[in-house]
């Protein structure tokens, strides 16, 4: 495991460019950026990218990163790395401080958002001259994102007045009205042909379907929630998910064409749904709550196959428990070699993962119930790309990250960490699971074993966020205003692969 | 109490020194044991029942039972006297009555007292009754209370939203509709469609374009799951099939049985029946629609199912039946008979043995007897007795040799110690110069060659020279030591049963010892070792040569080759 040097870096704007899939084209594609815009480029997009391409278009990262050693603070910048190289690419100036930067999904545009100034600015990698700016005027903006062909942008104005949709082929603007604020309103299918929007008006949740060719309305009709809190395409597209806020646990699965397949209710009276997620098979729809139970959905008849319960003792010898624990050296049976850090200064106290003895208690929190948005119920859950796994977190045991065999619905490992977990994310190639909790460690999980890794550097490198590349062979790591890559081991024949491309670029 | 009784009894006062006495004497009895000594009945404190009365003191328990029961309102057990100087009488009839009375009262008291305690049970379960009922109507009522404050909440919001709408709505007139000349978008220029294709109009007909479309992909979806299912339809028939057959082919043979018996041959009979259907649509049971295959299918193999779980049972049954039996059964050996014949044999190989002890004895002495009698066999087996000779002649020498090899084997095993230790101590040193060391084992090697060849040339007669010749080929791969040294044995314990003359021992000893040289293997200074008689100078040379600090892996053969000369010692033995 190699690390890059250290970059700057802003509000943790990260982010590899989806077409790291060029790499190896045979590869199915998951990519691994946002949560909304991780649709893969669909098939009409490859024409375009065939024409001769100047330059080393491909496998990019974006970084925001500011640059201190400038004097005036207006100068904003936005890095173009190569993702293996970490050479500049390109350097484009902002007007103002980044808040939001996006890839569109064929990797030609990068869109930065200044919410502050309710503009956007777009650059395109091919033309670096070619700049697009849009003004929201007075009508402020609040999110904005790329539509899946990568041609049109969506701006939400601020009070969710409306949806301005850019076109950047023609001069046309559309207008969405009554787009609902809620935790997740948009979201397109993965083939990019569909728009799903949740809409409120006259106190009533509505969603709307559009063709994301011409923004056509396909689709319109109202759904029997409360307060709908989000909506969700499973990845084949066909059926979309709708929740409604904690205050009530309701699922409802709607198919393309509007039809109510099912609907789920575990529970009453009490805090409902806190996390959703489809497995990338759409054959399961796991959901988190806040009793502190994932229950998982099947396709067909859309009933309860099983409950995770998140026990605060384990007490199954089949179930391993990794714990962490602060020593020196770390272990040599692990699955991953040990860091590089083993041998060079250390900043901090080394980790290892001890495999507790049963049974086993873990930390849990008391969470005050007399506060808002309490820490209890599963806060964060992800299949992996295998559909085989499945991680969650509990937020009253907040230190632990869950691992579920899927193919045996049961619990088959628990990773204890010493510090809070902050984020996790699965390899978007292999079932590996990249988890940070803050502090200068990562930690990889994998079903041969874990293992926790030291990030090297001078000072303390706090990971509080990280993703992958989408080829899965390097991470990135990043902290407050830093950020760093961490290339895994590759097989041989990828890296074969690897270096032939780098010879070609 | 007695305070009492003094105070309000009248008649206390006509036995003023009872009174002082009794009023506490029967009851203080109970309570207070301590005062009890103060009493004549205090003799017979010792129990308490038989206590209250005795011989002594029947007027004193009359007088205050008299006295406890007028207090409690019964008659007086007294006759009623004519005067105060006649001592009173006893009133037989009162004392029954008052018995009577008292019983009568006991019953009462037992009966209302039951009754208390059912009312009381009732009383508690109906507490607790009532108390679930309390939680489950305070549930409720906090279920009412959050219902209400959510349809509370519910409405509020509502009333907050149509609120927020209007205003939403008064701004987006503001801000939209006035021509905010800032909203806008600046371009470079016009990026073409991702899909290289021009934009089309909205027209009625794209709208049903896209209406196609999506049924088509929604039937696609339907149409892939229908496939699916079908796949695993198809998987769960075929193991249903496979399940069917190999039922019925597990019951057929015990069906013979129970038909010849003809007690249960219904089910069977059906299951025969359907299996011959299921021969003849076997090819076209897949294309049928599922409801017919279906219910042949799943009754076919519940019949099945039935049998064999009868047929299990059945076992079972006869299982349980055995157990109950006990071991009596003639194929069952009983512990007992075991141990009994255990015994048997033991005591019949103690007698074998003293049989055999006896044969060697009458052995002996017949041989004894014939040594005695020299004169008479000198005429006949003077061939004998020549023999005779030279074979102790060789007996002595395979002693010696036996001697020899036991010295060899313990100074092997000493030096392998040593060598281990050593080996230890010349770890560190190894890694730098075992390139050099390397070089010089090569050339050893050549000399060791050179040795053998004269080591081979002292060792015996020519015909015997061909197998160690063969032997040192193999040896003289430079790494393949250890791999040589099996086969080196090998052909050493096949040779020597065959021909366990001295010459061949000796030359199977020299192989061995050769072996170990080539090796180069063992720290054994020339003092510690015994040679052999044959090739005496060879050894001493080649365990000099051997004194080089060893590698590893010579360590491990000279163990090796230590374990086969010590093979060789046991096949050679008588």
């Amino acid at each position: 495991m190699n690390f890059s040097e250290v970059f700057k870096l802003s509000s943790l704007l990260c982010k590899f460019s989806p077409d790291g899939k060029y790499l190896s084209p045979q590869e199915p594609t998951q990519s691994c950026l946002g949560r909304i815009r991780d649709a893969p480029a669909p098939q009409d997009f490859r024409g375009f990218h065939q024409e001769p391409v100047s330059g080393p278009v491909g496998r990019h990262q974006c970084v925001l990163s500011v640059l201190s050693s400038q004097a005036s603070c207006v100068q904003y910048r936005l890095v173009v790395r190569d993702a293996n190289t970490l050479q500049i690419l390109q350097l484009y100036t902002c007007l103002d401080q980044i808040q939001h930067l996006e890839w569109s999904a064929d990797s030609l545009f990068i869109l930065c958002a200044l919410y502050k100034r309710g503009l956007v600015q777009v650059w395109s990698l091919e033309q670096p001259e070619w700049h697009c700016k849009i003004d929201e005027g007075s009508a402020g903006l609040v999110a904005s994102s790329w539509s899946p062909d990568g041609r049109h942008i969506l701006n939400t104005t601020e009070f969710h007045l409306r949806i301005t949709v850019w076109s950047l082929c023609t001069k046309s603007v559309s207008y969405i009205k009554y787009p609902k604020a809620c935790q997740q309103g948009i979201t397109f299918t993965r083939d990019g042909r569909y728009l799903a929007l949740a809409e409120r008006r006259d106190c009533r949740d509505y969603v709307s379907i559009f063709v994301c060719s011409d923004w056509q309305l396909l689709r319109h009709f109202d759904t029997d929630t409360q307060d709908l809190a989000g909506i969700e395409w499973a990845p084949n597209g066909c059926v979309l998910a709708v929740w409604d806020s904690c205050l009530e646990y309701k699922v409802l699965l709607y198919s393309l064409d509007g039809r109510l397949l099912s609907a789920f209710c575990a529970y009453e009276w009490s805090l409902g749904i806190k996390s959703v997620a489809w497995s990338p098979s759409s054959q399961f729809l796991a959901i988190g709550s806040y009793d502190g139970k994932v229950r998982i959905l099947n396709h067909v008849t859309w009933k309860m196959i099983t409950e995770f319960e998140h026990p605060a003792t384990v007490n199954n010898p089949k179930i391993v428990v990794y714990k962490e624990a602060e020593k020196s050296p770390p272990l040599g049976h692990l699955a991953f070699p040990p860091p590089r850090a083993a041998t060079g200064p250390l900043t901090s106290s080394e980790s290892k993962y001890e495999i507790a003895s049963m049974p086993v208690s873990l930390q849990t929190l008391k969470p005050a119930t007399d506060r808002a948005n309490p820490r209890i119920g599963v806060g964060a859950l992800a299949f992996s790309p295998d559909n085989y796994f499945l991680a969650t977190r509990n937020d009253s045991v907040p230190n632990a990250v869950w691992i579920w065999d899927i193919r045996k619905l049961r619990l088959l490992a628990v990773l204890e960490q010493l510090c809070t977990v902050r984020a996790f994310q699965w390899g978007p190639q292999q079932p590996r699971l990249a988890i940070c909790t803050g502090g200068s460690k990562v930690y990889l999980w994998s079903p041969a074993g874990c293992v926790s890794v030291q990030v090297p550097g001078e000072g303390d490198f706090q990971v509080l966020s990280l993703c992958w590349h989408p080829s899965g062979d390097s991470l990135a790591l990043l902290s407050k205003d830093h950020f760093c890559l961490c290339f895994l081991e590759m097989e041989k024949g990828v890296r074969m692969a690897f270096g032939q491309r780098g010879d070609c670029t | 109490m007695g305070d009492w009784m003094t105070v309000t009894d009248p008649e206390s006062k006509t036995l003023p020194q009872y009174t002082s006495e009794t009023k506490m004497s029967p009851s203080s009895l109970y309570s207070q044991q301590v005062l009890c000594s103060s009493i004549p009945l205090s003799k017979n404190v010792h129990s308490y029942f038989s206590a209250f009365c005795t011989e002594e003191n029947i007027e004193q328990s009359i007088s205050y039972l008299d006295q406890e029961l007028t207090t409690f309102g019964f008659p007086s057990l007294y006759e009623e006297s004519k005067g105060k100087e006649t001592k009173r009488e006893l009133n037989i009839v009162a004392v029954l009555n008052c018995m009577n009375e008292l019983l009568v009262l006991q019953r009462k008291n037992l009966l209302a007292q039951e009754n208390v305690e059912t009312q009381n049970l009732k009383l508690g379960s109906d507490m607790d009754h009532l108390q679930n009922c309390y939680a489950k109507l305070k549930v409720q009522k906090l279920q009412n209370i959050i219902a209400s404050r959510a349809t509370q909440y519910n409405h509020d919001m509502k009333r907050k939203e149509r609120e927020y709408n209007k205003l939403k709505e008064r701004l987006h007139q503001l801000v939209m509709n006035k021509k905010d000349k800032k909203i806008a978008m600046e371009v470079l220029n016009y990026v073409g469609r991702a899909d290289g294709k021009r934009g089309s109009w909205r027209t009625g007909k794209t709208e049903a374009r896209n209406e196609d479309e999506m049924y088509k992909i929604l039937l696609n979806d339907y149409e892939y799951r229908q496939k699916q299912i079908l796949m695993e339809n198809a998987e769960l028939k075929k193991v249903l099939q496979q399940m069917k057959k190999e039922m019925i082919s597990l019951l057929s043979p015990q069906k013979q049985k129970p038909r010849e018996r003809a007690d249960d041959s219904t089910g069977t009979v059906i299951s025969d029946v359907e299996e011959d259907a299921g021969e003849l649509s076997r090819e076209s049971i897949w294309d049928l629609s599922c409801e017919t295959v279906r219910e042949q299918l799943t009754n076919s193999i519940r019949k099945q199912w039935r049998i064999l779980k009868s047929h299990v049972e059945k076992l079972d049954n006869q299982v349980s039946k055995v157990h109950l039996e006990g071991f009596n059964d003639e194929d069952v050996i009983s512990r007992q008979d075991h141990e009994q014949e255990t015994e048997k044999l033991e005591l019949e190989i103690q007698q074998c043995k003293e049989m055999i002890k006896t044969q060697q004895q009458l052995l002996q002495q017949q041989l004894a007897t014939a040594c005695d009698d020299d004169t008479t066999s000198l005429l006949r087996d003077c061939y004998l007795l020549e023999e005779k000779e030279r074979l102790k002649e060789e007996w002595s020498l395979f002693k010696e040799q036996k001697k020899n090899f036991e010295k060899e084997r313990r100074s092997f095993t000493e030096a392998a110690i040593r060598l281990g230790l050593e080996r230890k101590a010349f770890e560190e040193e190894r890694a730098s110069w075992l390139k050099q060391q390397f070089l010089n084992m090569t050339t050893f090697d050549h000399q060791n060659s050179e040795n053998v060849k004269l080591f081979s040339a002292f060792s015996g007669s020519s015909d015997r020279d061909t197998p160690t010749l063969h032997s040192r080929s193999r040896q003289k791969k430079p790494h393949g030591v250890p791999s040589g040294s099996p086969v080196c044995t090998s052909k050493l314990t096949k040779s020597l049963p065959a021909s366990p003359s001295t010459s061949d021992f000796c030359q199977t000893r020299s192989c061995a010892s050769e072996h170990s040289s080539s090796i180069n293997v063992l720290n054994i200074t020339p003092e510690e070792t015994k040679p052999n008689q044959v090739g005496r100078e060879c050894t001493n040379q080649k365990w000099s040569m051997s004194s080089r600090p060893g590698s590893q892996e010579g360590c491990y053969s000279g163990c090796s080759l230590a374990y086969t000369s010590s093979h060789v010692e046991k096949d050679d033995l008588p």
